[in-house]
């Protein structure tokens, strides 16, 4: 991949956080590459969140250790001019002003007063600068938290799912400005647990899943191997049927009613199948599998809590 | 929306900056302080809690002195009578302290005040002085107001201060002292506890519950825990008259130093440690 110079990447190595009986990262290592949307996804609890604050140096892992650009985070002369983050959009004291709020930050990190009001513009909210923060929607607070991480104008930006409670002209934006970010050679790592989402944003794609990776690959790649077809059967023998089709090397499940789910092997061959056993089809159609479905495929042994598990 | 993102400067990767100070978040941490209403709130109970109790404690012990027995003619001390009331703001000044570091746990905010400021004793350091400097000029208007005011309104027979007297002057800065380190326990306090509700029942109980109970206690005990602890000691620099049992005004108050250094260094200790 063609890294820009100057770009700087994110290193994670063995980063393991254990909190009491919870392992909520466990042994992750991958890079995050400059010039890129990087997407990182997992179900809810997966250690999304977890793993950014590793890499901000707010937690401290258990065993191994993430670098930006070579250098732990808390080694950064300026870390706002490194990286810039969006954790918790709501994580704002509520009686302070927009404006106060990036004052604040600007001046730790000895940025200039007059990059507030360029930042305020940027997302938008020069109108509101001098309210409130307690009076914004969820939906201004994501956009004031953009705005505090582009303050330092960083090579490295990091957002851990920007786009809860934005409507869909903010996902347009926000979506926007990750690609332009992108573009000029800046590392763009962001959380999102919906695959869609990362499928039109993202260039790359870090899955993980109980805190442990799943997959590290370009959103091709992630496409062409996930995208896997579903065949639907529904036949009165659905027994022997099923018998013959896992004797055959297909993989079967159990479908809606009186329906079966074959992987692994193709509509044509099911039939064929069929036909030589002398076995009834009443239904026989293909399914593509959409890449939601995929990435719940994937994540399905890792998910935490799962919905079966609260009806029990 | 999207012409908006386009204004974005180039990335400046590898462009010179400044390495961030300690000037920087003193600077940061004096704004954050200044544009919260709970600072000027806490300000405006400790000076009217200082001023207008002293006021009316002044007022009502002329009377006092008037009736009293011998005793209470020779320990008479009509500058720490005009400063009472700054045992009731010195509590105001102490959840300012708190809440300086309190209400970054409760919105998150200490997230963000930590990812800016990764060497978290700096953060720290900063917010103390903040407080320190904050406490230090609210006490001295406090003390010298409720000082001037308290001696016009005792009355009567009963004896006044004036700053030309032996130790007034030592007993009001000691009183501004007394109360910047107010300020920097509940900052402390609120450090360690990460939590408003909790950190000011600690206070509470250190300034006023902890020593009430000693007094219950057997004299030579009760004496004892009066004479060492920590707030009762540091007390003796803001007056003029030594009671019995008492250390002297300086040793005392280095007494209370010692225990705020040691709540404070539990603090950075605590802040560097644990997960924000």
């Amino acid at each position: 991949m063609p890294a820009p110079s100057g770009g700087q990447s994110i290193q994670a190595r063995h980063l393991t956080k254990q909190y009491g009986a919870t392992r909520a990262v466990d042994d992750l290592s991958f890079d995050v590459s400059p010039g890129l949307v990087t997407g990182f996804i997992g179900p809810n609890g997966s250690g999304k969140t977890t793993t950014m604050r590793l890499i901000l140096g707010l937690d401290a892992p258990t065993h191994g250790e993430v670098t930006i650009g070579g250098k732990r985070y808390r080694d950064l002369p300026a870390p706002l001019r490194e990286v810039g983050a969006l954790i918790d959009a709501k994580a704002v004291h509520p009686s302070r002003s927009a404006y106060h709020y990036l004052l604040g930050l600007a001046q730790s990190n000895g940025i200039a007063p007059a990059r507030v009001d360029e930042v305020l513009g940027l997302v938008g909210m020069d109108a509101v600068a001098s309210r409130r923060v307690g009076g914004f929607s969820l939906g201004m607070n994501q956009r004031l938290g953009i705005a505090a991480a582009l303050l330092g104008d960083p090579p490295v930006l990091m957002f851990d799912e920007p786009l809860n409670g934005l409507d869909p002209e903010g996902i347009v934006w926000i979506r926007q400005l990750m690609r332009t970010l992108a573009s000029e050679g800046r590392t763009v790592f962001v959380s999102s647990h919906l695959m869609n989402e990362m499928a039109v944003t993202a260039d790359h794609l870090i899955v993980i899943g109980q805190g442990r990776l799943l997959r590290n690959e370009g959103v091709n790649e992630f496409v062409e191997s996930s995208t896997r077809h579903r065949v639907l059967v529904r036949s009165p023998r659905l027994d022997q049927l099923t018998i013959e089709l896992t004797r055959a090397g297909a993989q079967v499940r159990p479908g809606i009613e009186d329906s079966i789910e074959v992987t692994g092997m193709d509509s044509e061959a099911v039939g064929e199948l069929a036909a030589a056993r002398g076995l009834t089809l009443h239904e026989l159609a293909t399914q593509r599998a959409s890449l939601e479905d995929a990435f719940m495929d994937l994540t399905r042994d890792s998910v935490e809590y799962r919905a079966s598990r609260a009806a029990a | 929306m999207s012409a908006d993102v386009l204004p974005v400067p180039l990335v400046a990767a590898g462009s010179a900056y400044r390495a961030a100070g300690f000037t920087d978040c003193l600077r940061s941490e004096w704004t954050k302080a200044r544009t919260v209403p709970s600072t000027l709130w806490s300000l405006v109970a400790a000076a009217v809690l200082g001023v207008g109790l002293g006021a009316l404690i002044s007022a009502l012990s002329a009377h006092q002195y008037a009736t009293g027995t011998l005793r209470t003619r020779v320990l008479w001390d009509p500058t720490s009578i005009s400063t009472a009331g700054l045992s009731i703001a010195q509590l105001a000044i102490g959840v300012l302290g708190v809440l300086l570091i309190t209400s970054e746990y409760s919105t998150g905010a200490i997230r963000s005040s930590l990812a800016a400021v990764p060497r978290r004793g700096r953060v720290l350091a900063a917010k103390g002085v903040v407080i320190v400097a904050l406490s230090f000029v609210v006490a001295v208007a406090i003390t010298f107001a409720a000082f001037f005011l308290g001696q016009a309104l005792i009355s009567g027979d009963a004896p006044t201060a004036a700053l030309s007297q032996p130790h007034v002057l030592r007993a009001l800065v000691g009183c501004a002292l007394y109360g910047s380190l107010i300020g920097l326990l509940g900052l402390a306090l609120g450090t360690l506890l990460r939590h408003a509700a909790g950190a000011v029942t600690v206070l509470v109980a250190l300034l006023y519950v902890l020593p009430g109970i000693a007094l219950a206690l057997p004299a030579y005990i009760g004496q004892n825990v009066e004479k060492f602890w920590p707030n009762q000691a540091g007390q003796q620099v803001t007056t003029v008259v030594r009671a019995a049992h008492t250390l002297p005004p300086w040793t005392g108050f280095g007494v209370f130093c010692l225990f705020v250094a040691i709540v404070i260094a539990a603090a950075f200790y605590a802040l560097n440690r644990r997960d924000a």
